[in-house]
C-alpha cells in the first residue's frame, strides 16, 4: 500500500463548507419521525411479512452546542437511532434537518456533504480502527478523501493527536494492537475531528474504558466540544455519565421516545414510570439511601409485535385500561400553573390531562396559554 | 480482542523503531521480511523453491544428460546407478535432467493459472463481498454453478471444449479456480465490511473503490494468499491429468505429472524412480504451503 492511494485532488476548500448558518435558535439537527423496520427473514409463506420494529417514529431536535444523551437498555433502539442519523442505514420513512437543510432530498443538504457535519465514535475502539494502517494513516484518511495533500493531511493528523493528548512523536506510526483501549479511543475522536464535524455522535464512546479512563476521556470531550463549539449526541446506558456531560436526556424505550427534558429535570423529577424505574436501579453513592422500590420486572415485550397501547404496559405498575387501548404521545408537561413546558415532554398517560387515567384527573386541563401555542404551531 | 496494550510511555516495539516515521506503508512489508526471515521452516522452503526454479530456467546448463535421448538398452536403471544418479524412465531418459526440464512446465503450470485466477478471483470475490445483498447474490450464485461441478471435470470440460494446448490448459486451469478463490476473498471481505473502521471510513465520505483500496484489501489478501498458495499443488496435479488425456502438455515434453502418469506401469519394477516425479509435485506443494504459513504469520501484526 503506497501512500499516493489519492489520486484525484479536489478543491480544498471544500471540506470546510461547513458554517453556521440559520443562527443559534435554529437547531442543529431536527429529526422527525425516524421509522426503522428490519425484516424478519421468515419463510416465504409466512404472512403477514414481519418485522423487528427497531425505531418506531421517533422525532426531537439537537439545539446548537448542546450535548442530548439517549439513553435506554439494551435493545431499544439507541445503537439503530445513531445509525440512521449517520446515514449508514436508510430510514424506512422519516427525515432529517440539518441546520435547516433537509438531508439528502430535492434541494437540500446532500448525502457526502451531510455526513461531513457529522462524525461518529463507535463503542468498540478496535473494531472501528483497521488494524493493518497506523495511526497516522487511519486519521488522515477523511482530509485525504476530501483532497488535502498527503503532507496537509499528516500534518493534520499530527496536529489532531497532539490535542487528543498522545504525542504524535511517540504515536504517529504505531498500529492499534500497540496501545491501550483509552489511546484507541483517543485516536478515534481525532479521526473524527479530522473533517472538522459540528455534530459528534458518540454512541457508547466511553462504555468499555474502565472508570478513570473513562473520567480522562469524558474531559477531553468537554474541552474539545468547549474548543471547537461542537455539539454532541451521547448515546449511553451509564446513567452517571449523562448526568454528567449531558444538557438534554432523552429516554428510550423498544423503538419509541417516553421522555424528553432536561437533564436536572429528568433525574430529579422524572414523569414517565419507565424513566423513574431506569433510575432507580442507578447504585446510590450513599449507603443511607439505598434503592427502596423493587427493580422492573420481566424483559421488554418482543419488537417484532409490539404491544398496542402503551408499549410499557406490560411492565408497568400503574398501568390501566386506557393504555392497552390508546398509545400515548408525547407532550409537553404542565406545571401545576397549567402551562406548559415544552423543553420537558413524556409520552404518558399519567401525565396527559384528560386521557382518561385515573392518576390523570387531578392535572389541570388545556389553559388558553396552552392554546394559544397549539394554535401559532397550526398557523 | 485482548491485545498486550504497553503504557503510556513504554518504548516503542523494537521493530518500530527501526522504520521510518513517515513511511509506515513501505515498512510495514520491511517488517514482514524481518519477521519472516526469522522463520526457519519459511526460509528453508523458500530456498527449495528458489533452487528448482533456477534450475528449470537454467535447465540445458544445470542439467547433465539430453532429456529427450532415449535408450533401449538402459530402461528403468535404478536410483545411484552409473551416469544416471535418479535412474533413467521406460525408454531409458535420464531421470534427473526430465526432472529438471520438467520443472520449467510443472512450474509454469502450477502457478500461472493460480496467480491469475488469484487476480481475478479476488477482484470479484472482494466486491461482490463488499457491496453485499443482490450483488452479492447474483455474482455468487453465477460461481457456484462452476464450483458445483468437481475441478477435474470441469477443467477437462474446458479444456476439451477449447482444444488442446498448453495455454489452452492454462485458460481452463484458471477458470477451475476463479470460483474458489472468489468464495473466499468473499467470505473474508464480508466479515471486514461489517467491522466499524468500514462504517468509520463511509462517514468520512469515501466512495466504495476507495475504501475497497485501502481500507478492504488489506486485510483481506493475507487469508486469500495463504489459500491461493495451497490450490497451487492442486494444480499441479490437475495439470498432469490434463496432460495424460491429451489435453495439456504432450509427450515426449517433460513434465512432472505427464512423467508420474506415464512411470505409472514401472511402479512395481522400480517402485522408487516411478515416485520421484511425485515426490517432486509433493515436494513443491509442501514448500508453497509453508512458505505461504510463514508469511501469513509474518503478516499478522499481533505477534
Amino acid at each position: 500500500m503506497s501512500l499516493n492511494w489519492s489520486k484525484k485532488e479536489k478543491p480544498v476548500s471544500k471540506l470546510w463548507s461547513t458554517a453556521d448558518r440559520g443562527g443559534p435558535a435554529q437547531p442543529l439537527l431536527a429529526v422527525r419521525g425516524l421509522v426503522k423496520h428490519f425484516p424478519v427473514r421468515d419463510p416465504v409463506w409466512v404472512r403477514p411479512r414481519r418485522a423487528v420494529h427497531a425505531v418506531d417514529g421517533i422525532s426531537f431536535e439537537v439545539a446548537k452546542g448542546e450535548t442530548l444523551g439517549i439513553v435506554g437498555e439494551s435493545g431499544c433502539g439507541k445503537s439503530t437511532t445513531a445509525r440512521l442519523i449517520a446515514r449508514l442505514l436508510t430510514p424506512d420513512q422519516g427525515s432529517l434537518v440539518f441546520d435547516g437543510e433537509g438531508v439528502a432530498e430535492f434541494g437540500g443538504l446532500s448525502l457526502p456533504d451531510y455526513r461531513r457535519s457529522l462524525q461518529m465514535v463507535f463503542q468498540d475502539s478496535f473494531a472501528s480502527l483497521n488494524p493493518r494502517m497506523t495511526v497516522e494513516d487511519t486519521i488522515s484518511f477523511g482530509p485525504r478523501v476530501h483532497g488535502q495533500s498527503p503532507v496537509q493531511a499528516l500534518a493534520r493528523a499530527h496536529a489532531l493527536l497532539d490535542r487528543v493528548g498522545l504525542q504524535a512523536s511517540q504515536f504517529a506510526s504505531r498500529y492499534p494492537h500497540e496501545l491501550s483501549g483509552g489511546q484507541r479511543q483517543r485516536i478515534n475522536i481525532a479521526r473524527a475531528l479530522a473533517l472538522q464535524p459540528r455534530l459528534l455522535i458518540l454512541d457508547e464512546a466511553v462504555a468499555a474504558l474502565d472508570k478513570s479512563v473513562q473520567a480522562q476521556v469524558l474531559n477531553l470531550l468537554q474541552e474539545l466540544k468547549a474548543e471547537q463549539g461542537l455539539t454532541y449526541l451521547f448515546i449511553s446506558h451509564d446513567l452517571h455519565v449523562v448526568q454528567y456531560l449531558c444538557d438534554r436526556v432523552m429516554v428510550m424505550y423498544l423503538g419509541q421516545v417516553v421522555e424528553i427534558g432536561p437533564v436536572g429535570q429528568i433525574y430529579s423529577a422524572a414523569r414517565h414510570p419507565y424513566t423513574q424505574a431506569l433510575l432507580s436501579a442507578v447504585p446510590s453513592m450513599d449507603p443511607a439511601r439505598r434503592t427502596a422500590l423493587p427493580p422492573l420486572a420481566g424483559d421488554p415485550p418482543n419488537p417484532i409485535n409490539p404491544p398496542a397501547g402503551c408499549r410499557f404496559r406490560d411492565r408497568c405498575s400503574y398501568a390501566e385500561a386506557v393504555c392497552a387501548s390508546s398509545s400515548p404521545v408525547l407532550d409537553p408537561l404542565k406545571a401545576p400553573d397549567g402551562l406548559a413546558d415544552a423543553s420537558h415532554q413524556v409520552a404518558c398517560h399519567m401525565a396527559t390531562a384528560g386521557s382518561g387515567h385515573s392518576a390523570a384527573a387531578q392535572l389541570p386541563t388545556a389553559t388558553p396559554a396552552l392554546a394559544g401555542i397549539s394554535e401559532l404551531e397550526a398557523a | 480482542m485482548s491485545a498486550t496494550a504497553p503504557s503510556l510511555f513504554a518504548p516503542a516495539l523494537p521493530v518500530m523503531a527501526l522504520l521510518p516515521p513517515q513511511a509506515a506503508s513501505a515498512g510495514y512489508w520491511l517488517s514482514v521480511w524481518q519477521r519472516l526471515r526469522r522463520d526457519r521452516v519459511a526460509m528453508a522452503c523458500a530456498v527449495i523453491l528458489l533452487l528448482l526454479v533456477v534450475a528449470a530456467v537454467f535447465a540445458p546448463w544445470v542439467a547433465p544428460a539430453d532429456p529427450f535421448k532415449t535408450s533401449m538398452l538402459k530402461r528403468l536403471q535404478h536410483v545411484g546407478s552409473a551416469g544416471h544418479w535418479l535412474g533413467t524412465d521406460e525408454l531409458g531418459r535420464d531421470l534427473l535432467s526430465r526432472l529438471i526440464y520438467g520443472g520449467r512446465l510443472s512450474l509454469v503450470m502450477g502457478i500461472v493459472p493460480v496467480a491469475l485466477a488469484f487476480v481475478v478471483g479476488t477482484s470479484i470475490g472482494v466486491v461482490a463481498g463488499f457491496l453485499g445483498g443482490k450483488v452479492n447474490m447474483v455474482v455468487m450464485r453465477t460461481l457456484d454453478v462452476f464450483y458445483a461441478f468437481p475441478s477435474v471435470l470441469l477443467a477437462v470440460a474446458i479444456s476439451g471444449a477449447m482444444g488442446p494446448g498448453l495455454s489452452n490448459s492454462l485458460m481452463a486451469l484458471t477458470i477451475v479456480f476463479i470460483p474458489q478463490i472468489a468464495r473466499v476473498a468473499e467470505s473474508v471481505t464480508t466479515q471486514v465490511a461489517k467491522l466499524d473502521y468500514i462504517d468509520a471510513a463511509r462517514m468520512s465520505g469515501a466512495g466504495a473503490l476507495t475504501i475497497i483500496r485501502v481500507q478492504v484489501l488489506g486485510n483481506v489478501l493475507g487469508p486469500v494468499f495463504v489459500y491461493a498458495t495451497g490450490l497451487i499443488s492442486v494444480c499441479m496435479i490437475l495439470a498432469s491429468g490434463l496432460s495424460f488425456l491429451g489435453l495439456g502438455v504432450r509427450p515426449p515434453e517433460a513434465e512432472w505429472g505427464l512423467m508420474l502418469n506415464t512411470l505409472r506401469s514401472a511402479i512395481f519394477n522400480n517402485p522408487v524412480v516411478a515416485a520421484l516425479p511425485g515426490a517432486m509435485i509433493f515436494m513443491t506443494s509442501i514448500c508453497f504451503n509453508l512458505l505461504a504459513d510463514g508469511i501469513r504469520s509474518a503478516m499478522d501484526l499481533r505477534r
